[in-house]
């Protein structure tokens, strides 16, 4: 995994967030509390500079930097979220190379930080249909868009969407989709699995 | 949007910094933080430590002093705090005999406190915690987040101040807290929506004649909208949904807070407790401890909450009454 395409894999997923701020709150107003497309631009922008000023060398120390100001600026749900996502794809990255190794142990992060599997309406519910295509050789930007799409039709059983029960059916999760950017940008940068 | 402020992405920096100012005598503001400590720190205790997003003032920093917290985290508005800065509130709250945190039931909030949690013991500092979870407006299952903390959180800062005040450790006030948690109960009804500077307008909208029951100190839906009524079948409503979670029984002693959201009067606050005292009346309880007035808001929010605790040991009842040193209990 070349180092520069992950540099430009984040530049461009804090360039996406940042343009859909607005659209990721509206989608949260409507079924959490308002603050994802804040909360992540605020995060990924405080990223961007902390790559310009310390200029990570490896994958593993690229992944790791955004882990840790994501952890410190984002807050909320999705700063520990992400963070343990990226700091546990840091972890991998310093001992495999595999895109789908380094996809799977941030999808465990995030497992183990939020104690919720797929199905209940979260950002697991896009990262988990990505690693199946990946492993299977067809993710594809129409892989992704499905993800994200069907989770309109889950009903929440974790995070504030909870609390709206069969209410919240009919939207979409804005982690899910803010998870959807992350992995079209990657598509998009061009890292993959070798 | 009409609110004194200047620009809405600094109004929690500007509100600490005045927050400091006007009360300099008590806390101060770790520099580049939004935590709040206590000034005097009482040696060899154990420390109490609390936060969460900003928007629902006087708590937590409101309660920062001899008697209750030793240190508040404040995140951005109505979001969780940082690790990073919950672990900064852990380092300097710490006088060796441990920290104990009272976190309301938001996963981000547990999320965030927990990691600072595993941070902190990196650091050999021993930190518990209790999750706070008093509102009876969303149901407890596995199909939710769980109920959130709200306004009952402020009792739960009391007793345990006193606690560890005393010098309880941190095992006994973490079985402290085990046992008063469970026994405190909330229930809110709401007028209007709160306005968040960033986001400018409601979280949600009510007719001019409506009201909700069970919003969240966030917004967060409730379980029923209906027309306005008068105060005293609003407290009936509330006081039947608190009866039937607690199970009132004669002779039982409880102890009440009547919470204000942001936008209510204490006129209307005042009206709602006399309401509430003669329901409680009929029911045969005891209403040993009460309490009036704005503890943990909703921004601009306008309405009320009902907390009661049911005061198991008379001890509580002591705890809830120890003088404090703070600003707004
Ligand atoms: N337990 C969980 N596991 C995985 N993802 C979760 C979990 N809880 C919430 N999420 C994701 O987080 C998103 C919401 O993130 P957001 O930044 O809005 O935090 P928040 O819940 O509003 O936090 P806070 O309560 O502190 O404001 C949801 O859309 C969902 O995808
Ligand atoms: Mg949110």
């Amino acid at each position: 995994m070349n180092v520069e395409a992950v540099k430009k894999w984040m530049i461009l997923f804090t360039e996406k967030v940042n343009q859909n701020k607005a659209y990721l709150s509206e989608l949260d107003r409507a079924i959490g509390d308002g603050d994802h497309g804040m909360n992540m631009a605020r995060g990924t922008t405080e990223v961007m500079a902390a790559l310009e000023a310390k200029n990570p060398a490896t994958v593993a120390d690229v992944f790791k930097l955004t882990g840790m100001t994501l952890v410190s600026k984002v807050g909320g749900a999705s700063g520990p979220l992400y963070g343990s996502a990226f700091i546990s794809m840091a972890k991998e990255a310093g001992t495999t190379d595999s895109l789908l190794a380094i996809l799977q142990a941030g999808l465990n992060g995030i497992e183990k930080r939020g104690q919720a599997v797929p199905g209940e309406k979260t950002m697991i519910d896009t990262w988990q249909p990505v690693i199946k295509a990946l492993a299977a050789g067809n993710l594809s930007e129409q892989t992704i868009a499905d993800a994200v799409a069907h989770t309109k039709e889950i009903k929440a059983t974790k995070g504030r969407a909870s609390y709206l029960g069969e209410r919240s059916i009919g939207h979409l999760d804005p982690g899910a989709v803010s998870s959807g950017y992350l992995f079209e940008t990657m598509l998009e940068a061009g890292v993959t699995n070798d | 949007m009409k609110k004194i402020i200047n620009q809405p992405e600094e109004v929690v920096n500007d509100m600490l910094e005045g927050f400091v100012y006007a009360h300099s005598d008590l806390i101060e503001r770790i520099p580049e933080t939004g935590v709040i400590i206590r000034k005097q720190e009482t040696p060899h205790k154990v420390a109490l430590i609390s936060g969460g997003g900003s928007g629902h003032e006087p708590a937590h920093a409101g309660f920062v002093g001899a008697g209750m917290l030793s240190a508040a985290v404040c995140g951005p508005v109505f979001t969780s705090p940082t690790p990073d800065q919950i672990l900064e509130a852990i380092q300097k709250a710490d006088n060796g005999a441990g920290v104990f945190m009272v976190i309301k039931n938001y996963s981000g909030d547990v999320m965030n406190f927990d990691m600072a949690k595993e941070l902190a013991e990196m650091e050999d500092i021993a930190v518990d915690f209790i999750i706070v979870d008093d509102d009876i407006a969303v149901e407890d299952s596995t199909y939710t987040a769980g109920k959130r903390g709200v306004a009952g959180t402020v009792f739960v800062h009391k007793i345990l101040g006193a606690a560890a005040e005393n010098g309880a450790s941190l095992t006994e006030i973490k079985a402290l807290a085990e046992k008063i948690v469970p026994n405190i109960k909330t229930l809110g009804v709401a007028l209007s929506g709160a306005t968040a500077p960033e986001v400018g307008k409601p979280g949600f909208t009510l007719a001019e004649d409506e009201i909700e029951f069970g919003v969240g100190i966030h917004g967060e839906p409730g379980y029923r909208r209906e027309k306005i009524a008068p105060s005293k079948a609003l407290a009936q409503e509330i006081v039947s949904k608190l009866k039937e979670a607690f199970q009132f029984k004669p002779d039982e002693h409880y102890g009440l807070l009547v919470n204000g959201l942001g936008s209510t009067p204490l006129m209307e606050q005042y009206i709602f407790t006399n309401d509430v005292g003669s329901l409680l009346a009929a029911e045969g309880l005891n209403v040993d401890f009460k309490k009036v007035g704005d503890f943990m808001t909703s921004i601009d929010m306008a309405g009320l909450s009902l907390t009661l605790i049911r005061l198991e040991e008379n001890k509580w009842l002591d705890y809830l009454n120890v003088p404090t040193k703070t600003i707004a209990w």
